[in-house]
């Protein structure tokens, strides 16, 4: 009846997932009571839960990877502090629950913070810079929210109902495979993943279409601002890569459900079959998550000099160029596999290659500095601290590029700390830029500075406290994923490194309360121009937060940087120009099929994992049933009428003329 | 908001000089219907990168037949040549649907899709007859990886079939219930663009999968 | 069990093109970062002495040094890697003095098992070769894939089950090292260490001797006793009674290693490594 579910999937047996468990739930049902009763919930309802609007999307999207990030940051202290303590020594993790960390941390951190950071970003700024109303596909793009939101919830359920996988965050078979695997963490993570590739792919073609198709007039692709070329470059590797992703985890769930052999040891399956499959979405997955990292700081930096991006069209060129080559450098993710010679070289220098654009985008950012007034906001801060520890990630990326030094350096705590080095350097501290860069756009009130630096330097510094001695112990021989080691020249690097972990803990605590005091604050905080950085691109031209509709007229483009050329033109006017032609908009009515497509995915996804068929059946149809039910709708949109746009309209322009006018720039 | 920039003219940092008179000015956002389209090719293209893995595992594991039958031993072509004029057929038919759509004859419309999907049906059965049947001679996917990667990869295009026929079954409660109304109108574009591309991968699965695995 | 401190030619190789690319790279990444550091401070909105050039975007000479400087780095990387991965290929020879000594890998869950088939002894978590002489490993694993890593001797190479990976080194010191698996392998792999021991090729004929008249024999069925999951605390020897041992793990005429021994519960079946502790 309920398939392979019983009393025995509750770890009462493990103090430290009960415990969390129990503390999360009563934490989620205290909020949803206190949402409940205070009567937040139809506005809720209606205003996020249901919202098809790109803005609210977007920030729900980064909401959700902020949350992610506490439990994400919870896996990796907590296996800091175990190699800290697990020298001659078990520490206090078993290996059953220590392998599930690291494979609950790699997974959550790629998938549900850095994914979502930067698909949330993108969805919050693009059709803004792009001077049009939403995305192209706004009924779609919550319904890839909401099946993202699915795969997180799933892994989370996972820390209480049953297991993790325990395979690390690619499940290498045959480990991963039946025999070797036979529990459910590898089918929870199978599942929450296949189910949230279907939201991150629909993401993807939501912003290829929109960058392609939806621009407002005059902005044809050289006037395009720099991260709407990334988030194209970055969406059309999704929309290339995660079918890849899908297919390969469908053969290793056929392996384990139906009993194929793609990839087990018996009956002819290849494991190396998986490996090439799996990087060959892994590689361009990681460009997947730096492009847009690299598009927001060429915004940042350009703004905060006071100067154009240098170098445009080299920079979207070199984008482009990224992204085509990401493609061709997969195997040196198994350099170690033996291929060969011939094999390894090409792809090593195929590896080196891809490091000449990126290269070529330090040194236009560093030029864009080059006469400049930089102002050291938060965001100039975290793109400086991008800069610098980029490049040292990306010379240990070129050194384990090379084919013999890799023999040494596979799999090491080398590795690790490059990869949490560009990924931390690159993704994070620019999602951390972006957040702190847009936050005014999406809510009308700044981030508080001070603190915002505070976490910053604790950030940064934490950073190398934390893995520069990974770095060492990597020399020293030390591999990943040790549960516990008898070798007592590494164990003074992890503990110098767990000493990081706690400070980037400081620094999260610091961004907390910057986010509690600056909500407290938002008086002080406010917005009230739009344009609280003297902005160049068209997402500062309107108000903070945003309308619904965007730009009460959508803006007519003459050049890049449109923003600030208009800008350039009305102090060459006067503010006061003549009243646009107010009309009326269509927008795009909300709808709860994203909401509960989801709810049927979970079902149909923790059905699968427990092997409940009957209730899979019942997913299914409900699912289907969702979609029937939205293609039924006889109204996809709603009308505002001219006079509402025009009262809106002149509110703000209104508040901008006065706080413009206070501050003396008239 | 101004429209401020129309006559606007600024110095050029980017050192475009004079590139960008000579694009033709960017009209604005595409119409609605090519920007559904647009859209649907690009699923399109990623559910093709999607089969394309499935083709390479095939070719990977062609003949990994862990000492069990071949292609050569289990290919029935006579059934495949079948089920090949099922779905060029109901291609055609399909077609007829768009075109009796534009014309906006429901009769005719409701006609043409009844026959795709009595085509698409049958395309099903004979391919369920034949996976039934190699499975009762112990050549189930499960006997080796050779079989796992062709059941994985008919199967796949089998099962974007059967999705295929609930679309093409809504789509005709939908202009039964609603006509041929404009968004009605773009998801049939939509569903078009997908039969049709189920054919064309299933020309790709006939000459990999069978033609070329018979001959291993 | 320090990279940097190699005892075998491969190693030194190893690191010496470790070395040379990073200061390679350096040369490039250093005025970089100090270049960042310098305009970041020369160019900040206080100082009044820095040129605002608020319209300055381009410049087709800085465009073609900053195309060339990664693209010269590269091209010279690129070299080094190519005439690095041909040398250093682990399936070509390496010279020594004396006969080449034949090592069989297998990777189980969670030990090595090393066979000597020429010398006709196999041990488990103990490597003993002579010094100087060319190592010949053939490598596979009884069930997932691991990794054969001594990071004194240089480097590694996968082990799957079903295939057999080819690894070239030698010894060139005298003296007591230790291997691990360098790729995570299930609730017992962090237990997977091993040791090595170098010593002259008397001392090791005479290992061999000793040996070869242990009261342990390696056969199926020991080996089958082996490839249950457990990690293993003795570091035993045997003399191995079947020179096909290898061969038969390689083309599965026995079988891959089982799994975990399931439990009542479903959701989290008992892990090996639990099991044996």
């Amino acid at each position: 009846m309920l398939g392979k579910l019983s009393w025995a999937a509750i770890p009462f047996d493990q103090p430290i997932p009960l415990l969390t468990g129990a503390v999360v739930l009563v934490a989620i049902l205290a909020v949803l009571a206190w949402v409940v009763i205070a009567g937040h919930l139809p506005y809720l309802w209606r205003e996020w839960i249901t919202s098809v609007d790109h803005k609210r999307i977007g920030v729900m999207y980064t909401l959700l990877a902020m949350v992610m990030l506490l439990r994400g940051f919870s896996d990796a202290i907590m296996m800091r502090a175990q190699q800290a303590l697990a020298f001659h020594s078990q520490g206090y993790l078993p290996p059953e629950h220590f392998n599930q960390i690291f494979s609950a941390h790699g997974t959550i951190m790629i998938f549900f913070v850095a994914m979502t950071f930067v698909i949330g970003l993108m969805n919050l700024v693009v059709p803004l810079q792009l001077g049009v109303r939403d995305v192209a596909f706004p009924t779609l793009n919550s319904v890839g929210f909401w099946l993202t939101a699915t795969g997180a919830l799933l892994i989370n359920i996972s820390l209480v109902v049953g297991e993790f996988a325990r395979t690390g965050w690619l499940p290498y078979p045959p480990l991963s495979e039946l025999t070797y695997s036979p529990g459910v963490g590898v089918d929870y993570y199978l599942w929450s993943l296949q189910i949230s590739g279907v939201g991150t792919l629909v993401a993807g073609i939501n912003l290829v279409t929109t960058v392609l198709k939806l621009r407002t007039r005059g902005m044809s692709y050289l006037r395009m601002p720099m991260f709407c070329w990334t988030t194209l470059a970055s969406s059309l590797l999704i929309v290339a890569a995660f079918p890849i992703l899908t297919a390969t985890l469908a053969m290793l769930i056929l392996d384990r459900y139906f009993g194929f052999h793609f990839f087990t040891n018996e009956a002819g399956g290849n494991m190396m079959m998986f490996m090439n499959l799996i990087w060959a979405w892994g590689h361009p997955e990681v460009y997947i998550l730096v492009l847009p990292a690299f598009g927001i700081f060429s915004e940042v930096v350009a703004t905060f000099s006071g100067k154009p991006l240098f170098g445009y069209r080299s920079m979207v060129l070199a984008t482009m160029a990224i992204c085509v080559i990401s493609f061709m450098v997969w195997l040196h993710h198994f350099f170690t596999m033996g291929a060969g010679p011939d094999v390894n070289a090409i792809f090593g220098i195929a590896s080196m290659i891809i490091a000449v654009p990126t290269g070529v985008k330090i040194y236009n950012w560093l030029f864009t500095m080059y006469g400049g007034r930089i102002r050291f906001t938060t965001p100039m801060m975290w793109s400086i601290g991008f800069m610098v520890t980029f490049i040292l990630g990306g010379l240990t990326g070129v050194l384990v590029a090379v084919p013999p030094a890799d023999f040494l350096l596979h799999n090491s705590l080398f590795l690790v700390a490059h990869f949490h080095n560009v990924i931390i350097g690159g993704v994070l501290f620019g999602a951390f830029a972006g957040y702190t860069y847009w936050f005014p756009k999406a809510f009308g009130f700044r981030l508080h500075e001070g603190l915002g630096k505070a976490a910053f330097w604790f950030w940064v510094v934490g950073f190398y406290v934390a893995f520069m001695p990974l770095y060492a112990v990597g020399f020293l021989g030390m591999t990943r994923r040790m549960q516990h080691y008898d070798i007592a020249e590494w164990r003074p690097w992890l503990m110098v490194a767990a000493g990081g972990a706690v400070l980037i803990l400081i620094g999260i605590i610091f961004q907390i309360m910057q986010l509690v005091v600056s909500i407290r604050d938002r008086a002080e905080l406010r917005d009230s121009t739009g344009d609280p950085w003297d902005g160049r691109s068209l997402e500062w031209a309107t108000a903070s937060p945003a309308p619904v509709f965007n730009f009460a007229i959508m803006p007519d483009v003459g050049g890049p940087d449109a923003y600030w050329a208009m800008k350039q033109h009305i102090k060459q006017q006067s503010l006061e120009g003549r009243e646009p032609d107010y009309r009326d908009v269509e927008m795009p009515r909300n709808s709860p099929t994203g909401f509960v497509c989801a709810f049927f995915a979970t079902i149909m996804g923790f059905a699968l994992i427990w092997h409940i068929w009957w209730m899979v059946a019942a997913g299914g149809v409900g699912a289907f049933a969702t979609f029937v039910a939205f293609a039924w709708r006889d109204h996809d949109e709603y009308v505002i009428p001219a006079a509402e746009v025009a009262r809106i309209d002149r509110a703000n322009l209104e508040a901008r003329r006065a706080a413009l006018s206070l501050a003396g720039n008239a | 908001m101004t429209d401020a920039t129309l006559a606007f003219t600024q110095a050029d940092p980017h050192n475009l000089r004079g590139m960008q008179e000579a694009v033709v000015v960017h009209e604005g956002p595409a119409p609605k219907r090519i920007v559904t389209g647009y859209g649907f090719w690009i699923f399109l293209l990623s559910d093709i990168v999607m089969f394309s893995c499935f083709f390479a595992s095939y070719a990977v594991l062609l003949g990994k037949t862990a000492g069990g039958p071949s292609g050569a031993q289990l290919f029935d072509l006579r059934s495949v040549a079948a089920e090949t004029a099922c779905l060029l057929l109901s291609s055609f038919t399909c077609g007829l649907a768009s075109i009796a759509a534009d014309v906006r004859s429901a009769r005719w419309y409701q006609a043409a899709m009844a026959a795709t999907c009595v085509l698409g049906l049958t395309f099903l059965a004979l391919e369920g007859r034949e996976f039934a049947s190699l499975v009762a001679r112990g050549a189930g996917p499960t006997r080796s990886a050779f079989l796992s990667a062709f059941f994985a990869l008919v199967g796949c295009h089998g099962m974007h079939v059967s999705a295929g026929i609930l679309w093409l079954l809504t789509m005709m409660a939908q202009v039964f219930a609603k006509g041929f109304r404009a968004d009605i109108m773009r998801r049939l574009l939509c569903f078009a663009l997908f039969w049709h591309a189920l054919d064309i991968i299933w020309v790709a699965v006939f000459s990999v999968v069978y033609l070329l695995g018979s001959a291993v | 069990m320090n990279i940097l401190d190699p005892q075998g030619p491969i190693g030194v190789a190893n690191k010496t093109i470790l070395i040379d690319s990073i200061a390679i790279m350096l040369v490039i990444v250093l005025p970089t970062i100090a270049a960042i550091f310098a305009f970041a401070f020369w160019y900040r909105r206080s100082n009044h002495r820095a040129v605002y050039r608020p319209d300055w975007a381009h410049s087709g000479r800085i465009e073609l040094v900053v195309w060339s400087i990664p693209t010269l780095t590269v091209i010279l990387l690129g070299g080094v890697a190519w005439i690095g991965a041909h040398e250093l290929d682990p399936a070509a020879p390496v010279a020594g003095t004396g006969s080449p000594v034949r090592i069989q890998v297998v990777s189980l869950d969670w030990k090595w098992l090393f066979i000597y088939p020429d010398q006709r002894v196999a041990t488990v978590n103990t490597l003993t070769v002579p010094l100087g002489a060319p190592l010949k490993f053939e490598l596979t694993s009884a069930s997932v894939m691991n990794v054969f890593f001594v990071p004194q001797l240089g480097s590694m190479i996968y082990t799957m089950n079903g295939m057999v990976t080819r690894l070239h080194l030698r010894a060139d010191q005298e003296g007591n090292y230790q291997g691990l698996s360098a790729h995570f392998s299930g609730d017992g792999f962090p237990d997977m260490l091993f040791d090595v021991h170098v010593m002259p090729t008397l001392a090791f004929d005479n290992w061999v001797a000793s040996t070869a008249r242990s009261d342990k024999t390696l056969n199926a069925d020991s080996y089958n006793a082996l490839a249950q999951q457990s990690i293993e605390t003795t570091k035993t020897s045997y003399r191995l009674a079947d020179p096909e041992l290898f061969g038969k793990i390689v083309s599965q005429k026995i079988p891959p290693g089982p799994g975990p021994q399931l439990t009542t519960n479903l959701a989290r079946p008992g892990s090996g490594a639990r099991n044996v502790r």
